[in-house]
């Protein structure tokens, strides 16, 4: 893979994955009608869900899933160790995502609502960061292949990608969606991270806040607007709560 | 000479989620043999409590990267039985349609991404790119066309979007199925060649007698709701779901375990054909025949098998759809959907098997209990029963070494197609 006769570097990647549903790390064998110029870009080493390889000398991992269990906190420092740049990929790895609604409870309780009298193994949900330093955080559930193939590019040439600051209410302008929070959904387009090119209100359904707050985001005139139209705290809080990328909004 | 073998797989590859193979022979007599599930619980029943109506189906296809549209629709289906709604017929097309595309793109994954590369002796899929650029091409279309399906019906491939309360959000445009369907009738070509790769691939000689369960089809091959049915003869309501399940909580497994009228049974795209097998397209039919496939088939290493006929079956049935969406034109796809306090069980044929979510809501529509028994789990004590069948079997054939064995351990876990992560949820 040349461009302009330049042969670029050609990163080892690994891919790990710890508590989730492994939809991330799939996404990045979609976009099939570009995969194979896409597996040519890197050179993947290690990647369990999708081969038997399973290298230890790695410069770039791409982490899916949140921590929950002391023996995931060994496995991800062994990986921050030995990779140069360490991505968390989606928002679990980014912010706990829906696993981190599992802190709301007691754990014990949990355990014997589930397990009965054999309880398993369970710690608080925390992301990625909150155990390791990440170097780069992809949010999403699931994260946008297209973007994850801007980063990559970035990477090889080692370019520094910069998030868009703009909003996902934007992305939804730009293609022609109509407003669903106009239309009496909430939605938390206004105030969530643009990059995802709004594939949900397209879909019919308001923004549920994936990929976190946005850079520029202005909470309290959100809460004013949402409050206006008629929602409750109640959900307006489940929403903001969902995927864990607004912790700590007011 | 009496054989003594060792299999330690830690974390096996190539399947979703994290488990564990361990087998020992000693002087040819199997010790040990065990399918141990170390994946980290995430305790999705307990967060569903007090969460709304709306938000459940977008929260439980969360518990699968791979199946999340089939998560989707059984929780849908489970809140729309509590609460009385009926959804319109459109909706129901649609909804089934949105179902084939995941099946295509999950049975595809599986079998040319994650289980052919045992029988051409690779790691992964990655050093075909060079060695057979024309089966990457195959496998690169065939998953593109059913992701495109999901991405047109459901708004996404990977947790849909579209899928709602009620019905189906945003009805696809007439440009947009037309396309579907130009694709889905080339496709059948590319489907012809995957047949033919795979008929070329030795299946390993092992059976073992197993319960089948699945949904019973009346007219049509069985994808959402309906009948329970087991090959062994027990028949109960979808709302009986608990008593074709029995689900039990093992010591060494966060998944749990089930079983029926034997030790353990089996669902998937093998029980639905064994169940089924009538119910197919003809031409399915023909390439089971083919493929060495008749019902009833006991030999877990034909599920493989079974995924490729049902590929091609869910392809002729989703040009049926199209066509019926065609015709239909423009009636509604959703209806509004009022809470009330009530229960509902919701059962759908995911790839890897039958799935069942059940909720009781309170009159609000919030949930006050949820229950979600997932295919995995499902197969996880007959998988782990198999390997000691296997590897009593294969431990006695001459020159079976450390690494035979547990190649065929790996591949035989591999044909059930494991979702681990779901099993754990």
């Amino acid at each position: 893979m040349r461009y302009l006769g330049i042969e670029p570097a050609r990163p080892r990647v690994a891919v790990f994955d710890f508590t989730g549903c492994e939809g991330c790390q799939l996404q990045l064998l979609n976009r099939e009608e570009n995969l194979v110029d896409f597996l040519k870009l890197v050179d993947i080493v290690n990647c369990r869900e999708a081969s038997s390889d399973a290298s230890d000398c790695y410069d770039v991992a791409f982490v899916d899933g949140a921590i929950s269990r002391a023996d995931e906190v060994v496995r991800l420092k062994a990986v921050r160790e030995k990779a140069a740049v360490l991505v968390a990929l989606g928002s679990c790895a980014c912010f706990g995502g829906v696993n981190r609604l599992k802190n709301a409870c007691s754990l014990p309780e949990a355990n014997r609502e589930v397990y009965g009298d054999k309880p398993k193994e369970t710690e608080p949900v925390r992301s990625v960061g909150e155990v390791v330093r990440v170097d780069l955080a992809v949010p999403g559930c699931p994260v946008d292949k297209a973007e994850v193939e801007r980063i990559v590019q970035h990477l090889i040439w080692d370019v520094p990608f910069a998030f868009p600051a703009y909003p996902v209410c934007l992305e939804c302008k730009q293609r022609y969606t109509p407003c669903l929070f106009q239309k009496g959904q909430l939605c938390l387009g206004p105030i969530t991270a643009g990059g995802c090119n709004a594939p949900c209100p397209a879909g019919g359904l308001g923004c549920w806040g994936c990929r976190g707050r946005s850079a520029d985001c202005n909470m309290d005139e959100f809460w004013a607007l949402a409050r206006e139209k008629g929602f409750g705290e109640a959900e307006i809080r489940e929403r903001l709560g969902f995927f864990g990328g607004f912790e700590g909004a007011p | 000479m009496r054989i003594s073998l060792n299999v330690d797989v830690h974390h096996l590859t190539r399947v979703e989620g994290h488990g564990n193979i361990v087998v020992r022979v000693e002087n040819g007599e199997v010790k040990t043999a065990r399918w141990d599930i170390v994946e980290t619980p995430r305790y999705f029943e307990v967060m569903l409590k007090g969460k709304h109506f709306t938000s459940a189906g977008i929260l439980t296809a969360r518990i699968c990267g791979i199946c999340s549209i089939g998560h989707c629709l059984a929780s849908l289906r489970a809140t729309e039985n509590a609460f009385g709604a009926k959804i319109p017929p459109a909706a129901e097309r649609l909804r089934l349609l949105a179902k084939h595309g995941e099946t295509l793109q999950s049975h595809w994954l599986h079998l040319l991404f994650l289980a052919a590369p045992d029988f051409l002796g690779l790691p992964s899929v990655i050093p075909l790119i060079e060695a057979r650029p024309e089966v990457v091409g195959i496998a690169a279309r065939l998953k593109g066309l059913a992701n495109r399906i999901c991405e047109v019906v459901a708004g996404r491939a990977t947790h849909p979007v579209s899928l709602q309360p009620g019905g189906v959000a945003r009805r696809p445009r007439k440009d947009e199925l037309l396309q579907l369907r130009d694709a889905l009738q080339r496709s059948l070509q590319d489907i012809g060649a995957a047949a033919e790769l795979f008929r070329t691939f030795p299946i390993p000689d092992f059976a073992r007698e197993t319960e089948f369960v699945s949904l019973a089809g009346r007219d049509e091959y069985p994808w959402i709701g309906g009948d329970l049915v087991s090959s062994d003869g027990v028949r109960r309501p979808e709302a009986g779901y608990r008593e074709m399940t029995n689900e039990w909580v093992d010591e060494n497994n966060t998944s749990k375990w089930c079983k029926l009228s034997r030790e353990s049974f089996a669902v998937g795209a093998l029980a639905r054909l064994n169940n089924n097998f009538n119910l197919l397209h003809p031409e399915a039919r023909k390439m089971a025949a083919a493929l060495g496939l008749q019902p009833v088939c006991h030999n877990p290493f034909l599920n493989n098998a079974a995924q490729l006929v049902e590929c091609l079956h869910v392809t002729h049935d989703s040009l049926r759809l199209i066509d019926e969406l065609l015709r239909d034109g423009e009636g509604p796809t959703r209806v509004e959907v009022k809470p009330r306090a009530g229960e509902g069980v919701g059962a759908v044929e995911v790839p890897r098997g039958i799935l069942y979510h059940h909720y009781v809501y309170d009159r609000d529509g919030r949930v006050t209990r949820a229950n979600c028994v997932i295919p995995t789990t499902q197969n996880n004590r007959n998988i782990h029963l198999d390997l000691r069948a296997l590897a009593e079997k294969f431990s006695a054939q001459p020159g079976m070494t450390d690494e035979k064995l547990e190649l065929l351990c790996s591949m035989l876990v591999r044909a059930y197609d494991p979702c681990i992560s779901c099993s754990v949820h």
